[in-house]
Parts: C-alpha cells; structure tokens; sequence
C-alpha cells in the first residue's frame, strides 16, 4: 500500500521556517495568513502499514520535537 | 591512551578532531560500518554533515554499525564526545537529552564564540574549573538545543548542563544558553562550538585543548 506521513514541528516550538513563511507572505499581498508552520511529508511503499507507526517513533521523526500524522 | 575518531559519510572534522586528539595522546579513525572500536579509551564522533543531514540531522547515522559499539561503550562508563554533527547524532541515539533544531536565524554561522564551563566535573571537562571562560568557535545551520522545559530543570538538577554561550552571545536561540550537555553519569559529552579547531594559537585560540586533556586526566 502507498502511505503518507505528515511531519510537523510540535506545537510551541519555536519554528522560524513557519514565521519566515507567515512574514513573506503578506509582502506579497497575500493578508489574513496565521500559524504557518513548515514540516515534511514522507512518502512510501510498505507491505504491512501495522509496521508505520514503529518507523515514524524510530526513524521518520523525532518525538521529541516532531508530531506525525499518517495518511494510508 | 587511544582515541578513536568516527568518520561517517559525510564527516568533514574527524581529521582536524584526530590531529586535536593526537596533540594528548594516540588517536586514529573508526570506520562507520565497522563494528569495532580499535580499543579506543575514548571515542569522538565528529563534525560534519553525515548521511548529507538527509532526513533530520544524525538521524541516519545514529544507525550505522558502530554506533552500537559506541552505545555500548557509553552505557558502560566509557567517555564519548559529540561534537557538532557529532552531538546531534549522540542526541538521536538517545545517549544525550534533548535536540537540536535549526538556528532562529535559519543561517549557517561561523564564528568565534565565548563559553562558559558549568560543570568541571564530566570527563570532557576535567582539566577546566567552573566558571573558566573559552572561546571555541561555532558553525553549524542545526544548532538550537532544545528540550522540553521540566527536562531543562532537571539537567540544570543534575549538572548536566557542561557549557553555556556567555552572555549575549547566544548564537542560534539555544534555551538557557545551552552550548553542550552530559549525560547523567558525566561520561558522554556533546557540544555545538568545536573545541577541535582551537587548538593552535595560529587560529586563535587553544582553549579547546582543555577539553581533550580532560579524558587524559580522567583516565590516568
């Protein structure tokens, strides 16, 4: 099966990527942006999806700093 | 006296860290797929950009073959240095608390620092007295150290907080100035600033070698 997993930074981490974004964005016109956040998206193609959630704790992310969201 | 130096694909300091190394003992480089730490006393794992960074910084070479001889080695006492890449991949192992995330000012700086030894009482730091002032230099883009607040209480408990940026010179938004930290027995150590490449007064400072006498002291 194909699966997708959303990576984001955990919530009240400082993310200067998602600011940088929420800056520039007004700069170009574009108003009423908030909460930007920046993260990753891994894709992939796995034989037992049971097995994702192991990846996701052990290599995809860092629980540490980075909630994950899997879209099968 | 031996140091073993780890050289990952993609490592860049591991020779300046040998030749750092080599100024107070043996030293020679480990090979990332072996697994064998040449009978090493005490093993560095360097700077650089291992695995490209890909994924998250140290988190593909935390897995390499002798990065289980290393856990190996730290969880029974032996003394371990991160330094820059290096202390990402000790975080992702999970041999040191916390991470390190991108600079607030998400550039690639590199630059003289000023820090402070708080704890003279790990085995990377014996040589130096609390309060002694270095000045190291820094250059990494992923260098913002982070942890969870109650944890940040409980290493600042413990001691493990083993340098700080000195006032004001805080280059990448790390919380509570935190520039290195140990684990709770002292033995593994990682930092941001590179203590490898202060050694010789021809690029400007020597305070680093305090760091590699430390683990000579610690051993003898």
């Amino acid at each position: 099966m194909r699966a997708r997993v959303l990576i984001r930074p955990k919530a009240g981490i400082l993310d200067p990527q998602g600011q940088t974004v929420e800056r520039a964005l007004p700069a170009l016109g574009f108003e009423g942006v908030s909460n930007v956040h920046v993260g990753r998206l891994v894709e992939l193609d796995l034989d037992d999806p049971s097995q994702l959630d192991a990846m996701c704790e052990r290599l995809l992310t860092n629980p540490l700093i980075e909630d994950y969201e899997i879209q099968a | 006296m031996k140091f073993g130096v780890v050289r990952f694909p993609g490592s860049c300091d591991e020779v300046d860290a040998l030749l750092a190394a080599r100024r107070v003992g043996d030293a020679e480089l480990l090979w990332y797929a072996d697994h064998d730490l040449r009978g090493a006393d005490a093993v560095i794992v360097p700077g650089g950009f291992s695995y490209g960074d890909y994924l998250r910084v140290g988190a593909i070479a935390r897995f390499a073959p002798v990065m289980e001889e290393v856990e190996l080695f730290a969880r029974s006492g032996g003394p371990v240095l991160g330094i820059c890449n290096g202390f990402q991949v000790l975080c992702e192992a999970g041999l040191l608390p916390g991470a390190l995330l991108p600079n607030t000012s998400l550039r690639f700086l590199c630059r003289q620092v000023g820090l402070a030894v708080v704890n003279a009482d790990t085995a990377w730091t014996r040589a130096c007295s609390a309060g002694d002032a270095l000045s190291i230099p820094v250059k990494h883009t992923t260098g913002r150290y982070y942890a969870p607040d109650p944890v940040l209480d409980e290493l600042e408990a413990n001691g493990q907080v083993v340098f700080r940026y000195a006032p004001g010179e805080n280059p990448n938004g790390s919380l509570r100035d935190i520039a290195g930290v140990a684990n709770v027995a002292g033995n593994v150590v990682g930092l941001m600033p590179h203590p490898e490449h202060a050694v010789d007064p021809l690029t400007g400072s020597e305070d680093g070698l305090a760091v590699f006498r430390s683990v000579v002291g610690a051993l003898v």
